[in-house]
């Protein structure tokens, strides 16, 4: 049996999501992590990215759109501000918001924040990814 | 003496506010017990996030950062945080009397309202209202908070303004909520008081090895926006909580002060209706006495 270490993910309403997984998968502001068991201590932030949870030689996914991150050898805690699962995205909501930042981003008005745009499109794209899987 | 019509017409309109005043406790409760398991529900990441800064602040003392040295601007920002509706005792007051109480200046002073009753408090006061929030406290939800962490950073980053405060009132239990007026950024590492958490540990020896990644200026950098707007929803959440509980505590009593009323408008009623039996009973007896003489 392989080895587990503690995830707990927690969201401004709820704990989201807590329990022995073996393996975990993200998306950082450096790129992607993935978190074996006895990781060196690390704090990090999260970029947005389908979260991967390994457990029981099963994979589960939700989306990690914002948040940071604390490993430890045995625990792992994510504090993410939005993280939804699959069956709590609304497909069309995020089909839109993709639309609206497309737009804006080839719009290239003055007045319109890039970065934001881009980040709003990114989140919109994790979102419909997973709803398009599930 | 009051006539017996004026006492009736008292003891109805004071039953009639009874009524009200039970109307309002009943549904201040249901409110408060949904509102307040909400704020329990949030204070794990609250905590979490409270102690996880704690300790990069400890581990990073003297690293400079934009954030942790306090702004040129000598304006500062309040996050005032109060209810829409009145009837809640002294729950507005208390908070209001908190910002102008603070020992900063009212010109000075930059208030971004949550909330009406604070609002126009402060505004009759003279304080300069930047912005107005006012129905976020309806139904808080955590992108309202990021939403204004977002304008009171990029005001911070702007140097229009040199320090952020926040005042709330937070819930302790039902009958007790304690008003609190705490600074946001810059944050103060000394500052271990901040709110109820996880303090005293002490740092684990596990956090002493601790990495940052890509460094501890950009994880900062990412982080304390997150801790800003946590700390602005967990007082959404300990507003709504301690306003229906003092909105209940309020009008419990106000229920009760009209029973009481109630209760001793009824015996001088009931005084007023013998008197005035006894005063008929005894001209009937002198008309009589006077006939048959």
């Amino acid at each position: 049996m392989a080895e587990t270490m503690k995830l707990q993910v927690i969201t401004p309403d709820k704990e989201f999501f807590h329990g022995d997984v073996s393996m975990v998968e993200l998306n950082t502001a450096d790129g992607e992590l993935g978190v074996y068991p006895q990781h060196i201590p690390l704090t990090t932030a999260a970029a947005p990215g389908v979260l991967k949870i390994h457990q029981d030689g099963q994979v589960k996914k939700a989306a990690l759109l914002s948040g940071f991150l604390q490993i430890l050898p045995e625990k792992m805690t994510i504090l993410a501000e939005v993280c939804e699962w699959p069956e709590e995205i609304d497909g069309a909501r995020a089909n839109e918001a993709r639309i609206r930042a497309e737009r804006r981003l080839t719009e290239h008005s003055p007045e319109t924040d890039i970065a934001r745009a881009e980040a709003a499109l990114q989140r919109a794209l994790v979102r419909l990814s997973l709803v398009e899987e599930h | 003496m009051a006539t017996m019509r004026d006492i009736k017409r008292r003891k109805s309109s004071i039953e009639s506010t009874e009524q009200i005043t039970k109307a309002m406790k009943l549904v201040a409760t249901v409110k408060l017990q949904k509102s307040r398991t909400r704020a329990e529900n949030s204070r794990l990441y609250f905590n979490m996030m409270y102690s996880t800064i704690q300790e990069m602040l400890l581990k990073s003392q003297g690293i400079s950062h934009r954030y942790l040295k306090p702004g040129t601007s000598p304006k500062k920002a309040v996050v005032v945080i109060t209810s829409n509706r009145g009837l809640a005792g002294g729950y507005n007051a208390n908070v209001v009397r908190l910002v102008t109480g603070s020992g900063l200046k009212p010109e000075d002073v930059r208030i971004f309202a949550v909330g009406r009753k604070g609002r126009d408090a402060l505004a009759r006061k003279g304080y300069e209202i930047a912005a107005d929030h006012s129905d976020v406290i309806n139904e808080p939800l955590y992108s309202d908070a990021m939403e204004i962490t977002r304008e009171l950073l990029s005001l911070f980053e702007k140097q229009e303004i040199g320090e952020i405060y926040l005042a709330y009132t937070s819930f302790k239990n039902t009958v007790s909520q304690i008003p609190r007026f705490m600074k946001l950024l810059p944050v103060d590492p000394e500052a271990a008081e901040l709110k109820g958490g996880a303090e005293g540990e002490g740092l684990k020896p596990d956090l002493l090895l601790m990495n940052y990644e890509p460094d501890e200026t950009e994880v900062l950098d990412a982080i304390i926006p997150k801790y800003v707007s946590s700390l602005i929803y967990g007082a959404f959440l300990e507003a709504v909580a301690s306003e229906n509980g003092a909105r209940m505590t309020a009008m419990d009593s106000a229920t009760n002060n009209a029973e009481e009323m109630i209760e001793k408008l009824s015996l001088q009623y009931n005084r007023a209706r013998q008197g005035s039996i006894t005063q008929e009973l005894t001209e009937i007896i002198a008309g009589a006495n006077a006939i048959e003489g």
